[in-house]
Order: structure tokens, then C-alpha cells, then sequence
């Protein structure tokens, strides 16, 4: 009797404090950000969807998660291949690309504007190489498409390191025969890696995709270091009337807003890219 | 060497090279000072990294005491999801009990959502409770991001170490918390330091709740993301730098553990 018990009381202080700071709040913030002055109603969000920069935070979000998503994809198996042909030194160059893991969006933003502001290192390489006059600016108001770059590439460099782990430690479980099979039956490099390595990695692409999803959705210091409010995304906005309008009421409607749409696309990633029980290694 | 490999291996310097300049690029933004910062054109080496620009480094006052709070909430952190999550862990290794696979599924499903925004109905119940604007109250809120991680981690761990070993103790007359301090907790202790570490650095990058849930004592993010429209770029430079630093050593002690951990903790 005692012992059947045990199990519960381990697991008990884990719950109650999941439910203290991560239950509780979350229905606190949805109930926050339907009591709009004194009644309960769409107010906050009312107020949220009509002001300016709502419209370009949802554009901005999206195009961001939309970019940058399938590139760490892309580049983290890419390294992951090239990992696997890499005969000496793969220690060494593994530690190097997993660099990024432990570095915020804030510090890879302040990294970048050392590299893109207008007295910069790119500038400097620009004009050594004689292709611009002088210091220029590329993170303005007037110059949306640099700036949306230098946010993909920076948002490249930081988080596709943790693609990459997901990724290596998937291909570490493959076993080696699927692949010889293959090159028995006389396929290419490029078949082996479409028809074989990528549907065994199914279940950790799955769960790349998906923190990479949320936690994209909900990057902001990386945008606000590298542009200010000149490229206002979600998060940003709900810190933005959280911190100088004091607003609590739109900053949880944009929570929820933010919270939905992460829901929504790990609920897709689940369903699209399930393994069937028979395929599973 | 063929040419097909002499390019295959350039490719590879040439990511490493994409990790690591970049870092390099900002340390130097952040020892050289005012005088680096505003130089046109800049030089890619440090010029004269005399005493002085280093010490201007270290007089940069606010990100120093702000790193000071970083560190104790993430030891808070650290301690907290440790001493929750290893104990739900072992629970998920080692017993088959109703409602395992419920919680399992609780836990993962925190992955589905944004944790840091949690913090805004936070710092209304902070506020009542005395918890605001204290490291304690933030380290609360990063533990609730870190602890699901930490439970997967240490269940597999423990999972990972045969359960023979245990009941060889308990038939030598060890009770069964005497049977894990003594026998599972060493064997599992690599993994745990890692799982710590780990929690650690969550805590450490953390900038949404951080800085909603503090005024004066800030965290070095949320102090950082807060002076960033009015402190000059060498101060900006400095803190980000000093952000990065401990990340690259902790990636470097954990990273045996790195993939064994996020590969069993995502099936």
C-alpha cells in the first residue's frame, strides 16, 4: 500500500508547482485578456487589432517564422550530413556549431548590431572591398528589406543550433543497415537522403519543428536590439503595452493571441508529420 | 586529399567560421571601449587593447550588478528544477502507476506554449505576494520553463541505470532512499550536473519575464533590453558579450551529454 503511493508523492511537488506557475497563470492571462475595463468582452482585443502596428506584428511574425523555420531545417541537416562524412576533428567542429544553443536572441541581436550598425563590420568589409562610399544604414525605418534580413540571418545564426542537436541526436539512432541496403540497390547520395535518412527522421524533424515554432513565435529581443519598434512583432508588441503603455489587458491579449497561434502549429506538426505506429524504429 | 573533399572540408570551416566570428566581432565591440565602437573603418584585430579600455570593460557599472541577479536567479533556478523534476523523473523511471503517461503528457504539452508570457498575470500576484522585482520571484517563473525539461531528462537517466543495481542494495539491507543515495544517485550524477546546467542557462537567457517581473533588480537581459534605446553601443556590446560567455563554456562541459539528452528527451 505504502509503496504504491511513493510514486505520487515524487511526482506531487512537480504538479503543484506546474500548477501554481504554469496552469494558473495561463488562465489567468486568457482571463485578463477578456476583462476589458469592467465587464468581460473582446475590448482588449478590440484595442489591440485597431492599433497600427497590429497589422505589421501579425505580417512580421508570420513572414519571420515562415523564413526562418525551414532554413535552420535546411541547415541543420545539411550539417548533420556533413557531420557524418567528417573523419577527425567531428568532437570539436560538433561543440563549435552547438555554440549558439546556450546564446539568448538578445545576445545574438547585440551580436549582429556590432556587425550591422552603420559604423560596423560589414560596412567596413563593404568598404574595403570598395562597394559602398561611407558608413551606411541598414537598420531603419527606411530600409525594411535589410532589415528583415539582418533579423533572418541573425535568428539563422542563433537558433539553428538546437535544429542541429535535435537532428544529430536523431541520425545517432539510424541504424546503419537501411542506408547500405541502399547503396546496395545502386541509389544516390541524394536518394539515400530522401527516400531513407529523411523518413527515419521523421520523429525528430517533428520535434525540431516544433520548439523551433514556438520559440520563433515568441522570439522579441533579437527584433527589438537589432530595429527598435521599427519592426514590431507580436511579443514585442505585448511588451511594448505591457511595459510603456502599462496596459496589462491588450499585453495578455496578445498573449493569447501568441499562445493560440503556437498551439495551432504544433497541433499541425503532430498531425502532418505523425509516424504511423508500424514505422516507428 | 581529392578536390571533392578539399571543398567538402572548406564548407565545414566555413560554418565553424559563421559560429565563431561573429562572437569575435562583438568581443571586440565590448573590450575596446568608446574608442572601437566609434572607430571608421574598424579593424577586424584588437588594435591596442590597453589596461584602460579593459577597465572602462569593467566599469560598465549596470551590467555587472545586473549579472550578479542573473546568476542568482539562475542558481535559484537551477536548484529549484533539480530538486522538482529529479524526483518526478525517477517516479516516471522507475514505477508503473496510473496517470504516468497523463503527466507525461502535461509536461509536453508546456512545450506547446510560450512560458515567458505567463509572466504578465504574474506580476500582478507577485506584487501581492512580495515576490516582485526579487530574484526569488523570477527564478520561480524560469523554473516553471526549465522543469519539464529537467523531468524528462533525469526519467531517462534513471531509466538509463539497470534497476538490479538497486535491489541488490535493498537486499543488503538498504532502505530504498539509502539504496538511491548511495547507488543510483552517483551513477546518475554526470547527467544530473548536465540537466542542472542546462536549467541554468534557460534562466540565464530568459528575457521576457525577466523583465516584466522586475523595476531594480534586473536580470542582465532585462536590464539590457531595457536601457537598449539610451546607453551607448559599447555598453550594449559589453553586455551582450558578457551574456555569451558562459553559454559557450557551459555548451563546452555538457556537450557529451548534449545529444543523448535531446535525443531521448524528445522521444
Amino acid at each position: 500500500m505504502r509503496s504504491r503511493l511513493i510514486p505520487y508523492l515524487l511526482l506531487l511537488p512537480s504538479l503543484l508547482f506546474l500548477t501554481a506557475l504554469f496552469f494558473v497563470p495561463l488562465v489567468q492571462t486568457v482571463a485578463l485578456a477578456f476583462h476589458g475595463g469592467d465587464s468581460f468582452g473582446l475590448a482588449n482585443f478590440t484595442r489591440m487589432a485597431n492599433d497600427l502596428n497590429f497589422r505589421d506584428a501579425v505580417v512580421n511574425t508570420f513572414s519571420i517564422v515562415l523564413v526562418v523555420v525551414p532554413l535552420q531545417l535546411a541547415i541543420a541537416l545539411g550539417m548533420a550530413m556533413m557531420l557524418r562524412h567528417l573523419k577527425r576533428g567531428r568532437d570539436v567542429v560538433l561543440w563549435i556549431w552547438s555554440i549558439p544553443l546556450g546564446i539568448s536572441d538578445l545576445a545574438a541581436g547585440l551580436v549582429w548590431l556590432a556587425i550591422l550598425t552603420d559604423q560596423g563590420y560589414l560596412n567596413t568589409l563593404l568598404f574595403n572591398l570598395g562597394l559602398i562610399a561611407g558608413p551606411e544604414s541598414w537598420l531603419t525605418y527606411e530600409t525594411p528589406t535589410a532589415l528583415f534580413v539582418a533579423i533572418i540571418v541573425a535568428e539563422a545564426w542563433r537558433a539553428t543550433a538546437i535544429v542541429l542537436v535535435i537532428i544529430v541526436a536523431g541520425v545517432q539512432l539510424l541504424p546503419r543497415e537501411y542506408g547500405e541496403a541502399a547503396d546496395v540497390f545502386g541509389a544516390t547520395p541524394w536518394q539515400r537522403f530522401t527516400r531513407i535518412t529523411l523518413p527515419l527522421l521523421k520523429p525528430s524533424i517533428q520535434t525540431a519543428l516544433i520548439l523551433r515554432t514556438v520559440l520563433a513565435f515568441e522570439m522579441f529581443a533579437l527584433v527589438i536590439s537589432l530595429g527598435g519598434r521599427n519592426f514590431p512583432v507580436l511579443v514585442s508588441e505585448a511588451y511594448q503595452w505591457q511595459y510603456v503603455n502599462q496596459d496589462t489587458g491588450v499585453a495578455a491579449a496578445y498573449a493569447v493571441v501568441v499562445m493560440l497561434i503556437s498551439l495551432a502549429a504544433t497541433l499541425i506538426y503532430l498531425r502532418v508529420l505523425r509516424t504511423p505506429r508500424e514505422q516507428m524504429l | 586529399m581529392t578536390v571533392r573533399r578539399g571543398i567538402f572540408l572548406s564548407g565545414v570551416a566555413m560554418l565553424c567560421a559563421w559560429t565563431l566570428v561573429p562572437i569575435w566581432l562583438v568581443a571586440l565591440g565590448a573590450v575596446g571601449g568608446r574608442d572601437v565602437v566609434n572607430a571608421w573603418p574598424k579593424t577586424f584585430f584588437p588594435g591596442s587593447t590597453s589596461l584602460a579600455t579593459l577597465r572602462a570593460f569593467l566599469d560598465v557599472q549596470g551590467v555587472w550588478s545586473a549579472t550578479l541577479v542573473s546568476v542568482e536567479v539562475a542558481v535559484l533556478c537551477m536548484a529549484f528544477s533539480l530538486l522538482l523534476g529529479a524526483p518526478a523523473g525517477y517516479a516516471l523511471a522507475r514505477y508503473n502507476f496510473r496517470g504516468a503517461t497523463t503527466y507525461r503528457l502535461l509536461i509536453l504539452l508546456t512545450r506547446a506554449f510560450p512560458v515567458g508570457i505567463l509572466a504578465l498575470p504574474l506580476a500582478i500576484t507577485f506584487i501581492r505576494l512580495d515576490l516582485y522585482d526579487r530574484p526569488l520571484g523570477v527564478a520561480l517563473i524560469h523554473t516553471a520553463l526549465a522543469l519539464p525539461f529537467a523531468v524528462l531528462v533525469s526519467a531517462s537517466l534513471f531509466q538509463a541505470i539497470p534497476r538490479e543495481f538497486e535491489e541488490a542494495a535493498w537486499v543488503f539491507g538498504c532502505s530504498r532512499l539509502r539504496a538511491f543515495l548511495r547507488v543510483v544517485l552517483p551513477l546518475a550524477l554526470p547527467g544530473i550536473a548536465a540537466t542542472a546546467i542546462f536549467a541554468f542557462v534557460i534562466s540565464w537567457n530568459e528575457v521576457f519575464a525577466a523583465a516584466v517581473l522586475t523595476v531594480r533588480h534586473r536580470t542582465l537581459t532585462a536590464y539590457l533590453l531595457t536601457v537598449l534605446a539610451e546607453s551607448p553601443l559599447h555598453v550594449q556590446f559589453a553586455g551582450g558579450f558578457v551574456l555569451i560567455v558562459p553559454s559557450v563554456v557551459f555548451i563546452f562541459l555538457v556537450r557529451k551529454h548534449l545529444f543523448a539528452m535531446w535525443g531521448i528527451a524528445n522521444r
